[in-house]
Protein backbone atom coordinates (compact mmCIF):
# COMPACT_ATOMS: atom_id res chain seq x y z
CA UNK A 1 0.00 0.00 0.00
CA UNK A 2 2.31 2.51 0.68
CA UNK A 3 5.01 1.99 -1.92
CA UNK A 4 7.90 4.31 -0.73
CA UNK A 5 7.85 3.28 2.79
CA UNK A 6 8.06 -0.83 2.36
CA UNK A 7 10.42 -0.25 -0.74
CA UNK A 8 14.04 -1.59 0.57
CA UNK A 9 16.16 1.50 -0.37
CA UNK A 10 19.81 1.65 0.06
CA UNK A 11 21.58 3.29 2.72
CA UNK A 12 23.78 5.61 0.44
CA UNK A 13 20.70 6.57 -1.34
CA UNK A 14 18.05 7.06 1.76
CA UNK A 15 20.28 8.94 3.39
CA UNK A 16 22.71 11.17 0.26
CA UNK A 17 19.98 14.10 0.25
CA UNK A 18 17.31 15.03 -2.14
CA UNK A 19 14.33 13.06 -0.64
CA UNK A 20 13.13 12.34 2.83
CA UNK A 21 15.31 9.26 4.83
CA UNK A 22 11.87 8.59 6.71
CA UNK A 23 9.93 8.52 3.09
CA UNK A 24 7.76 11.10 4.83
CA UNK A 25 7.15 14.68 3.44
CA UNK A 26 7.50 17.81 5.62
CA UNK A 27 4.33 18.12 5.85
CA UNK A 28 3.61 14.99 7.34
CA UNK A 29 6.87 15.01 9.74
CA UNK A 30 6.00 17.67 11.10
CA UNK A 31 2.97 17.38 12.40
CA UNK A 32 4.09 13.95 13.84
CA UNK A 33 7.26 16.58 15.86
CA UNK A 34 4.41 18.24 16.89
CA UNK A 35 2.60 15.43 17.90
CA UNK A 36 5.44 14.31 19.95
CA UNK A 37 5.96 17.28 22.06
CA UNK A 38 2.06 18.15 22.70
CA UNK A 39 1.96 14.55 24.02
CA UNK A 40 5.17 14.85 26.13
CA UNK A 41 2.81 17.99 27.59
CA UNK A 42 -0.07 16.01 28.44
CA UNK A 43 2.44 13.60 29.98
CA UNK A 44 3.67 15.96 32.56
CA UNK A 45 0.16 16.76 33.30
CA UNK A 46 -1.00 13.09 34.27
CA UNK A 47 2.41 12.50 35.71
CA UNK A 48 2.00 15.50 38.12
CA UNK A 49 -1.77 14.16 38.67
CA UNK A 50 0.00 11.01 39.80
CA UNK A 51 2.25 13.14 41.97
CA UNK A 52 0.19 15.14 44.19
CA UNK A 53 -2.16 12.28 44.04
CA UNK A 54 0.34 9.95 46.36
CA UNK A 55 1.01 13.16 48.26
CA UNK A 56 -2.43 12.57 49.55
CA UNK A 57 -3.35 9.42 51.89
CA UNK A 58 -6.81 9.36 50.22
CA UNK A 59 -8.10 10.65 47.13
CA UNK A 60 -11.95 10.68 46.05
CA UNK A 61 -12.94 7.34 43.84
CA UNK A 62 -14.45 8.62 41.16
CA UNK A 63 -17.15 6.45 40.10
CA UNK A 64 -18.85 8.16 42.88
CA UNK A 65 -18.13 11.08 41.84
CA UNK A 66 -18.83 10.74 38.34
CA UNK A 67 -22.32 9.00 38.50
CA UNK A 68 -25.08 11.45 36.17
CA UNK A 69 -26.37 10.39 32.93
CA UNK A 70 -28.37 13.15 31.15
CA UNK A 71 -32.34 12.27 30.88
CA UNK A 72 -31.70 9.57 33.67
CA UNK A 73 -32.35 10.20 37.42
CA UNK A 74 -30.06 7.34 38.56
CA UNK A 75 -26.87 6.18 39.62
CA UNK A 76 -24.52 5.34 36.10
CA UNK A 77 -21.61 5.57 37.77
CA UNK A 78 -19.04 6.29 35.07
CA UNK A 79 -21.53 5.73 32.32
CA UNK A 80 -21.19 9.24 30.58
CA UNK A 81 -17.60 8.92 30.63
CA UNK A 82 -17.65 5.36 29.16
CA UNK A 83 -20.28 7.26 26.01
CA UNK A 84 -17.90 9.72 25.41
CA UNK A 85 -14.92 7.47 25.25
CA UNK A 86 -16.82 5.16 23.23
CA UNK A 87 -17.90 8.68 20.86
CA UNK A 88 -14.54 9.97 20.46
CA UNK A 89 -12.96 6.14 19.12
CA UNK A 90 -16.11 6.22 16.76
CA UNK A 91 -15.25 9.60 15.43
CA UNK A 92 -11.23 8.41 14.99
CA UNK A 93 -12.34 5.41 13.15
CA UNK A 94 -14.51 7.55 10.95
CA UNK A 95 -11.62 9.80 10.51
CA UNK A 96 -9.06 6.63 9.84
CA UNK A 97 -11.92 5.89 6.71
CA UNK A 98 -12.10 9.21 5.45
CA UNK A 99 -8.54 8.78 4.84
CA UNK A 100 -8.05 5.71 3.24
CA UNK A 101 -11.21 7.32 1.06
CA UNK A 102 -8.37 9.92 0.45
CA UNK A 103 -5.92 7.15 -0.66
CA UNK A 104 -8.63 6.20 -3.09
CA UNK A 105 -9.28 9.48 -4.47
CA UNK A 106 -12.96 8.98 -3.47
CA UNK A 107 -13.99 12.84 -2.81
CA UNK A 108 -17.39 11.86 -1.76
CA UNK A 109 -16.13 8.62 0.58
CA UNK A 110 -13.90 11.62 2.10
CA UNK A 111 -16.48 14.36 2.90
CA UNK A 112 -18.89 11.67 4.09
CA UNK A 113 -17.05 10.54 6.39
CA UNK A 114 -15.08 13.90 7.71
CA UNK A 115 -18.42 14.85 8.06
CA UNK A 116 -19.39 12.09 10.37
CA UNK A 117 -15.91 12.93 12.27
CA UNK A 118 -16.83 16.28 12.70
CA UNK A 119 -20.08 15.34 14.05
CA UNK A 120 -18.43 13.15 16.65
CA UNK A 121 -16.09 16.05 18.03
CA UNK A 122 -19.14 18.44 18.63
CA UNK A 123 -20.91 15.42 20.31
CA UNK A 124 -17.61 15.06 22.44
CA UNK A 125 -17.39 19.10 23.04
CA UNK A 126 -20.92 18.86 24.50
CA UNK A 127 -20.80 16.26 26.57
CA UNK A 128 -17.64 17.57 28.27
CA UNK A 129 -19.65 21.00 28.65
CA UNK A 130 -22.32 18.90 30.40
CA UNK A 131 -19.50 16.84 32.09
CA UNK A 132 -18.39 19.87 34.06
CA UNK A 133 -21.39 21.67 34.82
CA UNK A 134 -22.44 18.90 36.66
CA UNK A 135 -19.15 18.08 38.30
CA UNK A 136 -19.30 22.31 39.15
CA UNK A 137 -23.20 21.57 40.66
CA UNK A 138 -21.27 19.86 43.35
CA UNK A 139 -23.83 16.55 45.25
CA UNK A 140 -26.85 18.24 45.27
CA UNK A 141 -26.98 18.77 41.53
CA UNK A 142 -27.80 22.77 41.31
CA UNK A 143 -25.54 25.05 40.31
CA UNK A 144 -27.01 28.22 42.47
CA UNK A 145 -26.25 26.69 45.72
CA UNK A 146 -22.53 27.73 45.84
CA UNK A 147 -21.61 25.88 49.29
CA UNK A 148 -21.23 22.63 47.61
CA UNK A 149 -20.03 23.53 44.15
CA UNK A 150 -16.52 22.65 42.96
CA UNK A 151 -14.64 25.61 42.06
CA UNK A 152 -10.22 25.76 41.59
CA UNK A 153 -10.29 26.25 45.47
CA UNK A 154 -12.07 24.07 46.75
CA UNK A 155 -14.78 21.02 46.23
CA UNK A 156 -16.48 18.81 47.82
CA UNK A 157 -15.39 15.60 46.73
CA UNK A 158 -11.71 15.98 48.04
CA UNK A 159 -8.39 17.86 47.99
CA UNK A 160 -8.26 21.09 45.96
CA UNK A 161 -6.02 19.32 43.35
CA UNK A 162 -9.45 16.79 42.77
CA UNK A 163 -11.10 19.48 40.71
CA UNK A 164 -7.96 21.76 39.67
CA UNK A 165 -6.73 18.81 37.45
CA UNK A 166 -10.15 17.51 35.93
CA UNK A 167 -10.63 21.35 35.12
CA UNK A 168 -6.87 21.82 33.84
CA UNK A 169 -6.29 18.22 31.67
CA UNK A 170 -9.86 18.03 30.54
CA UNK A 171 -9.90 21.65 29.84
CA UNK A 172 -7.05 21.69 28.22
CA UNK A 173 -7.77 18.37 25.91
CA UNK A 174 -11.17 19.80 25.34
CA UNK A 175 -9.57 22.73 23.94
CA UNK A 176 -7.63 20.58 21.54
CA UNK A 177 -10.91 18.79 20.29
CA UNK A 178 -12.22 22.29 19.96
CA UNK A 179 -9.56 23.42 18.06
CA UNK A 180 -9.12 19.74 15.89
CA UNK A 181 -12.85 20.08 15.34
CA UNK A 182 -12.14 23.58 13.81
CA UNK A 183 -9.46 22.26 11.65
CA UNK A 184 -11.81 19.43 10.44
CA UNK A 185 -14.28 22.15 9.50
CA UNK A 186 -11.29 23.53 6.94
CA UNK A 187 -10.19 20.42 5.67
CA UNK A 188 -13.84 19.98 5.06
CA UNK A 189 -14.07 22.85 3.41
CA UNK A 190 -11.27 22.51 1.27
CA UNK A 191 -11.81 18.97 0.09
CA UNK A 192 -15.35 20.06 -0.83
CA UNK A 193 -14.03 22.73 -3.28
CA UNK A 194 -12.02 20.02 -4.98
CA UNK A 195 -8.52 21.22 -3.86
CA UNK A 196 -7.46 18.05 -2.86
CA UNK A 197 -8.43 16.49 -5.61
CA UNK A 198 -6.65 19.20 -8.21
CA UNK A 199 -3.67 18.43 -6.06
CA UNK A 200 -3.79 14.59 -6.89
CA UNK A 201 -3.75 13.25 -3.46
CA UNK A 202 -5.20 14.00 -0.06
CA UNK A 203 -2.52 13.75 2.14
CA UNK A 204 -3.72 17.06 4.39
CA UNK A 205 -6.61 14.84 5.51
CA UNK A 206 -4.26 12.56 6.53
CA UNK A 207 -2.13 14.97 8.68
CA UNK A 208 -5.23 16.22 10.25
CA UNK A 209 -5.96 13.07 10.78
CA UNK A 210 -3.29 11.98 12.83
CA UNK A 211 -4.15 15.35 15.05
CA UNK A 212 -7.19 14.01 15.62
CA UNK A 213 -5.98 10.51 16.52
CA UNK A 214 -3.50 12.29 18.86
CA UNK A 215 -7.00 13.77 20.67
CA UNK A 216 -7.99 10.51 20.89
CA UNK A 217 -4.92 9.05 22.60
CA UNK A 218 -4.75 11.43 25.13
CA UNK A 219 -8.54 11.10 25.77
CA UNK A 220 -7.47 6.97 26.53
CA UNK A 221 -4.81 8.48 29.11
CA UNK A 222 -7.04 10.45 30.62
CA UNK A 223 -10.05 8.45 31.33
CA UNK A 224 -7.69 5.90 32.64
CA UNK A 225 -5.43 7.97 35.01
CA UNK A 226 -8.71 10.33 36.30
CA UNK A 227 -11.39 8.21 36.41
CA UNK A 228 -10.36 4.72 36.57
CA UNK A 229 -7.20 5.16 38.74
CA UNK B 1 9.66 26.08 -2.34
CA UNK B 2 8.96 23.28 -3.92
CA UNK B 3 6.24 20.86 -2.77
CA UNK B 4 7.77 17.57 -1.68
CA UNK B 5 4.37 15.85 -1.00
CA UNK B 6 3.51 15.32 -4.16
CA UNK B 7 6.36 13.47 -4.96
CA UNK B 8 6.41 9.37 -4.42
CA UNK B 9 5.60 9.59 -0.98
CA UNK B 10 2.08 10.19 -0.86
CA UNK B 11 1.54 9.00 -3.96
CA UNK B 12 2.70 6.08 -2.76
CA UNK B 13 -0.07 5.49 -0.42
CA UNK B 14 -2.74 5.41 -2.72
CA UNK B 15 -4.51 2.11 -3.16
CA UNK B 16 -7.00 0.25 -5.21
CA UNK B 17 -10.58 -0.50 -4.55
CA UNK B 18 -9.45 -4.02 -3.72
CA UNK B 19 -6.95 -3.42 -1.30
CA UNK B 20 -9.41 -1.00 0.26
CA UNK B 21 -11.41 -3.30 1.12
CA UNK B 22 -9.25 -5.16 2.71
CA UNK B 23 -8.01 -2.10 4.21
CA UNK B 24 -11.33 -1.48 5.67
CA UNK B 25 -12.28 -4.51 7.38
CA UNK B 26 -9.03 -3.91 9.19
CA UNK B 27 -9.88 -1.03 10.52
CA UNK B 28 -13.61 -2.01 11.70
CA UNK B 29 -11.20 -5.41 13.57
CA UNK B 30 -9.32 -2.75 14.96
CA UNK B 31 -12.31 -0.88 16.44
CA UNK B 32 -14.05 -3.67 17.44
CA UNK B 33 -11.06 -4.56 19.56
CA UNK B 34 -10.60 -1.00 21.23
CA UNK B 35 -14.37 -1.43 22.21
CA UNK B 36 -14.56 -4.55 23.96
CA UNK B 37 -11.28 -3.54 25.60
CA UNK B 38 -12.95 -0.15 26.75
CA UNK B 39 -16.20 -1.80 27.89
CA UNK B 40 -14.32 -4.65 29.94
CA UNK B 41 -12.54 -1.01 31.23
CA UNK B 42 -15.85 0.25 32.48
CA UNK B 43 -17.36 -2.42 33.60
CA UNK B 44 -14.13 -3.61 35.62
CA UNK B 45 -14.20 0.23 36.99
CA UNK B 46 -17.96 -0.20 38.15
CA UNK B 47 -18.34 -3.26 39.87
CA UNK B 48 -14.72 -3.84 41.03
CA UNK B 49 -14.33 -0.51 41.64
CA UNK B 50 -12.21 1.23 44.73
CA UNK B 51 -14.94 1.88 46.98
CA UNK B 52 -15.88 -1.42 46.26
CA UNK B 53 -15.39 -2.77 50.03
CA UNK B 54 -15.56 -6.64 48.58
CA UNK B 55 -12.24 -5.69 46.28
CA UNK B 56 -9.05 -6.78 48.35
CA UNK B 57 -5.46 -5.23 48.68
CA UNK B 58 -4.22 -7.75 46.71
CA UNK B 59 -7.03 -7.90 43.68
CA UNK B 60 -6.97 -3.82 43.73
CA UNK B 61 -3.01 -3.73 42.64
CA UNK B 62 -4.05 -6.49 39.77
CA UNK B 63 -6.56 -4.53 38.60
CA UNK B 64 -4.62 -1.42 38.36
CA UNK B 65 -1.80 -2.85 36.44
CA UNK B 66 -4.59 -4.27 34.40
CA UNK B 67 -6.12 -1.07 33.65
CA UNK B 68 -2.43 0.66 32.69
CA UNK B 69 -1.91 -2.75 30.44
CA UNK B 70 -4.68 -2.42 29.03
CA UNK B 71 -4.32 1.50 28.09
CA UNK B 72 -1.11 0.87 26.60
CA UNK B 73 -2.48 -1.85 24.59
CA UNK B 74 -5.50 0.59 23.50
CA UNK B 75 -2.89 3.59 22.70
CA UNK B 76 -0.60 0.64 20.88
CA UNK B 77 -3.15 0.14 18.39
CA UNK B 78 -4.63 3.42 17.92
CA UNK B 79 -1.04 4.72 17.00
CA UNK B 80 0.17 1.68 14.91
CA UNK B 81 -2.79 1.39 13.21
CA UNK B 82 -4.77 4.30 13.16
CA UNK B 83 -2.52 6.87 12.94
CA UNK B 84 -0.23 4.02 10.49
CA UNK B 85 3.08 4.44 12.25
CA UNK B 86 2.88 0.65 11.99
CA UNK B 87 3.74 0.90 8.60
CA UNK B 88 6.02 3.94 8.17
CA UNK B 89 10.19 3.38 7.80
CA UNK B 90 11.61 1.98 10.86
CA UNK B 91 13.35 4.80 11.35
CA UNK B 92 10.26 6.84 11.49
CA UNK B 93 8.90 4.28 14.61
CA UNK B 94 11.79 4.68 16.72
CA UNK B 95 12.00 8.25 16.11
CA UNK B 96 8.45 8.59 18.19
CA UNK B 97 8.43 5.49 20.11
CA UNK B 98 11.56 5.65 21.54
CA UNK B 99 11.60 8.97 23.44
CA UNK B 100 8.34 7.97 24.87
CA UNK B 101 9.31 5.08 26.44
CA UNK B 102 11.88 6.49 28.35
CA UNK B 103 10.82 9.37 29.08
CA UNK B 104 7.19 8.29 30.10
CA UNK B 105 9.44 5.16 32.58
CA UNK B 106 10.98 7.84 33.83
CA UNK B 107 8.38 10.39 34.75
CA UNK B 108 6.02 7.18 36.34
CA UNK B 109 9.57 6.26 38.70
CA UNK B 110 9.89 10.29 39.38
CA UNK B 111 6.03 10.40 40.12
CA UNK B 112 5.39 7.60 42.59
CA UNK B 113 9.03 7.94 44.55
CA UNK B 114 8.85 11.68 45.00
CA UNK B 115 5.00 11.81 45.75
CA UNK B 116 5.50 8.86 48.19
CA UNK B 117 8.19 10.98 50.05
CA UNK B 118 6.18 14.07 50.27
CA UNK B 119 3.48 11.99 51.55
CA UNK B 120 5.62 10.87 54.49
CA UNK B 121 6.83 13.94 55.19
CA UNK B 122 3.08 15.30 54.91
CA UNK B 123 1.70 12.26 56.88
CA UNK B 124 4.35 10.84 58.85
CA UNK B 125 2.77 9.01 61.21
CA UNK B 126 0.51 7.29 58.48
CA UNK B 127 -0.23 3.62 59.11
CA UNK B 128 3.13 3.63 61.44
CA UNK B 129 0.86 3.82 64.74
Amino acid sequence: MAGEVSKAIPTKELWEGGRSPFSMSYGKMMMWFFLISDALTFGAFIVSLGWFRYTYPSWPVSDQVFFHFPFVSGHVPLGYVAFMTFILIISSVTMVLAVEAGHRNDKSGVVKWMVATIIGGFIFLGSQVWEWSTFIAGPDGLIETWYDNATITSNPYGPPQYAQFFYCVTGFHGFHVFSGVVINIVILVNAIGGTYERRGHYEMVEKVGLYWHFVDLVWVFVFTFYYLL
Amino acid sequence: MERDDIKEYSLGAQHSEEEGRKIRKNIIKVTILLSVITALEVIVGVYFSKSNDSVSDRAWTLIKYGYIVLTLVKAGYIVLEFMHLGHERKSMKFTVLIPYIFFIIYLIFISLNEAEAVSDSNFPLNGNF
